[in-house]
């Protein structure tokens, strides 16, 4: 609440700064935080971006329990705020009772839709990228053994896992993938001990890569496998330089180019809504190589990753995505 | 793998994680014995954790962290006794005051320093508890039974793992064959009679707290600075409540408050390795399961197994002399 009024108190402070793009962006933050070095870090980059060129200061807030997703989003609405962005799948019933309350305002939620005439839906196919990253897990893997680690037990989650295998068997049909999840609340996207023995447990069975898709709790599984000498592989923001040498790569979602074009697309008049679907064609999706991770891939890897990459986009390689029928049978 | 490595396996991960509950159940133990009911185990450790791992990413130095932990945690400790032992408030209300102070103030003075919105950045390995290897532990690695027991179960931790255990039956000694153990329980129990043979009813439940203070540090340290690598808010997430509640199932008492610790930490583990893999007659256990298993063997032991707890007479009573 705190973090509101003070937000609101600055904005009423720069209220002539205020005009020149004549909206009032807010952004509300799922659990795990804005600096989670994940999927909430990569929005805020995403609007601090925004901010930084265009001098619009944004609202915001961090959630802290369930209950405060309505709340902080009425909040945001009541006070004018448009665009209001909402980070994650939770905040999507929440939103669709706050959107119909103020039709005349735009709402954008990422990760899930929200079927009303004014809030823009952008999703990614995060399928793409974790095949992607589960092909070069299967190309670094020695053992022939690898494991997947998810945050919260949910079907989106399950798409990551889904693609992974995919990718993993692409290049290795023998391979073996443990797959495991933290919890089914949302506590389980911020419990890194947990994940830290989750991964360890998958070493132990032999695993010599794993995947992190779990927010927080992902950087208790990339500091286990720093300490046991494993490879890892981060989500949603490039977390490679966490642990140089250990961390294979990251999956990329972009987003914080999608927190980036809803501030920004509304600013210029062009903000639509519906759905939107980054994927791999439309850069929303990806994988990460900087200088924190090149001695780990070598340059035929690079290639065979350019080739797959070319094939997903031709259409050649077809993506299963688990949420399009609840399954995965790979 | 074979059943008998995944239940070595499991129970070196018991190990690693029921190592705060036994600290925090020791260090309640102290306090409950003298009579003061430490429900602020959580905030403590709490409070511990952040001290230790922002200590150790400043001076780089993890034996500094700890220190600054056990500090922490001693000093709320003595706001405990201050509120409850000298100006007889009430320990409960005292107890959950530093649960929410430190739940808050960790995040806030995390934001202030650290500017990662509460947690303190990723501590290097030099400011870290690493794990110690005994001598001959690769070399026996691959000696069936022995080698899995010795290497995988008794090596490869760090030196908080040992220290927590090493700790019960110190506790133990100083409990019942020390003079000092001798007045806390009385303290705990009796504590006129304690007061007539011309003994300090206060300065014995401070000296119990600066005791539980001391152990609560050492198992917020063991969760930023051995476990994981840097405090994250809310990171005991409970721990300090299934201390207590373990201090409780093993009836005030050192030894049985460790075997209920490990219990607790055992559950946990299981409900971690047991995720996706396949059991014999069974084969995989849905993850939902698994993961309710701790909580559905809790209710059953609770209801079924625990017997009468009697708890120290004089617990939850501030103690006042009579005029």
């Amino acid at each position: 609440m705190k973090k509101i009024f003070l937000a609101a108190a600055a904005l009423l402070l720069a209220g002539g700064a205020a005009q020149a793009g004549e909206i009032k962006p807010a952004v509300l933050f799922d659990m795990g935080g804005k600096f989670d070095k994940s999927f909430n870090e990569g929005v805020f980059n995403g609007v601090e971006k925004f901010r930084k060129e265009t001098g619009i200061k944004y609202r915001e807030f961090e959630i802290t329990n369930e209950s405060q997703r309505e709340q902080a989003l009425m909040n945001f609405a009541r006070r004018g705020g448009d665009p209001i962005l909402g980070v994650g799948f939770g905040q999507a019933p929440a939103m669709e009772k706050v959107a119909k309350k103020f039709p005349k305002q735009r709402f954008a939620i990422i990760d899930m839709v929200v079927d009303l005439p004014n809030v823009q839906s952008i999703v990614f196919k995060e399928h793409e990228g974790s095949f992607l990253v589960g092909a070069l897990a299967a190309m670094a893997s020695k053992t022939g053994k690898v494991g997947f680690v998810g945050g919260m037990d949910i079907p989106l989650i399950r798409k990551f896992a889904c693609g992974y295998v995919q990718g993993v068997k692409y290049i290795n049909p023998k391979a073996e993938v443990f797959q495991n999840m933290t919890g089914t609340t949302p506590a389980a996207w911020n419990d890194p001990v947990k994940g830290g023995e989750l991964a360890k447990s998958q070493f132990d069975r032999g695993a010599d890569v794993v995947y992190a898709a779990a927010g927080g709790t992902g950087l208790g599984v990339l500091q286990a496998a720093a300490d046991a000498g494993k490879l890892s592989i981060g989500v949603d923001s490039n977390q490679n330089y966490l642990h140089p040498g250990s961390v294979l790569t990251s999956m990329l979602k972009r987003v914080d180019i999608a927190a980036y074009n809803v501030f920004k697309s509304a600013m210029d008049g062009t903000w639509k809504p519906g759905i939107q679907v980054l994927g791999l064609k439309e850069g929303g999706v990806g994988w990460a190589l900087d200088q924190y991770n090149k001695s780990l891939i070598t340059p035929e890897m690079k290639a065979r990753m350019d080739q797959i990459e070319a094939d997903i986009i031709a259409g050649k390689i077809k993506v299963h995505d688990y949420m399009s029928d609840n399954k995965c049978d790979f | 793998m074979d059943y008998f490595t995944l239940f070595i396996l499991i129970l070196d991960s018991t190990l690693r994680v029921s190592v705060p509950l036994v600290l925090a159940s020791l260090a309640g133990l102290f306090s409950e014995r003298s009579g003061v009911v430490d429900i602020g185990l959580e905030g403590k450790m709490l409070a511990a954790a952040f001290a230790s791992a922002a200590a150790a990413y400043v001076t780089g130095s993890v034996w500094i962290g700890l220190l600054a932990g056990v500090g922490v945690s001693m000093a709320l400790a003595m706001v405990h006794g201050f509120a409850c032992v000298t100006h007889n408030g009430n320990q409960i209300v005292s107890g959950v005051a530093i649960n929410i102070l430190a739940s808050g103030l960790t995040v806030i003075l995390g934001i202030a320093w650290f500017s990662r919105g509460g947690q303190t950045p990723p501590l290097p390995p030099s400011a870290r508890f690493q794990s110690l290897e005994f001598p001959g532990a690769a070399a026996l690695a691959d000696v069936p039974v022995i080698g899995g027991i010795y290497s995988e179960l008794l090596s490869g931790h760090n030196i908080l793992v040992y220290a927590a255990f090493l700790a019960v039956p110190l506790v133990w000694w100083i409990l019942y064959r020390t003079r000092f153990g001798l007045r806390l329980r009385a303290v705990g129990e009796n504590p006129e009679a304690v007061d007539t043979a011309g003994i300090s009813v206060a300065k014995m439940r401070y000296m119990a707290l600066a005791c539980g203070g001391v152990l609560t540090g050492v198992a917020g340290a063991y969760l930023a600075t051995a476990q994981s690598a840097g405090f994250i808010r809310e990171m005991t997430a409970g721990k300090g409540f299934i201390a207590l509640a373990a201090l409780i199932f093993g009836k005030w008492r050192p030894v049985p408050a460790m075997l209920s610790a490990l219990l607790f930490g055992f559950l946990d583990a299981v409900a971690i390795r047991l995720q996706g893999v396949s059991l014999p007659l069974i084969g995989e256990i849905p993850v939902q399961f698994i993961q309710a298993l701790p909580y559905v063997l809790t209710v059953v032991l609770l209801a079924g197994f625990i017997g009468k707890a009697v708890a120290p007479k004089a617990i939850g009573v501030p103690y006042v002399k009579e005029r």
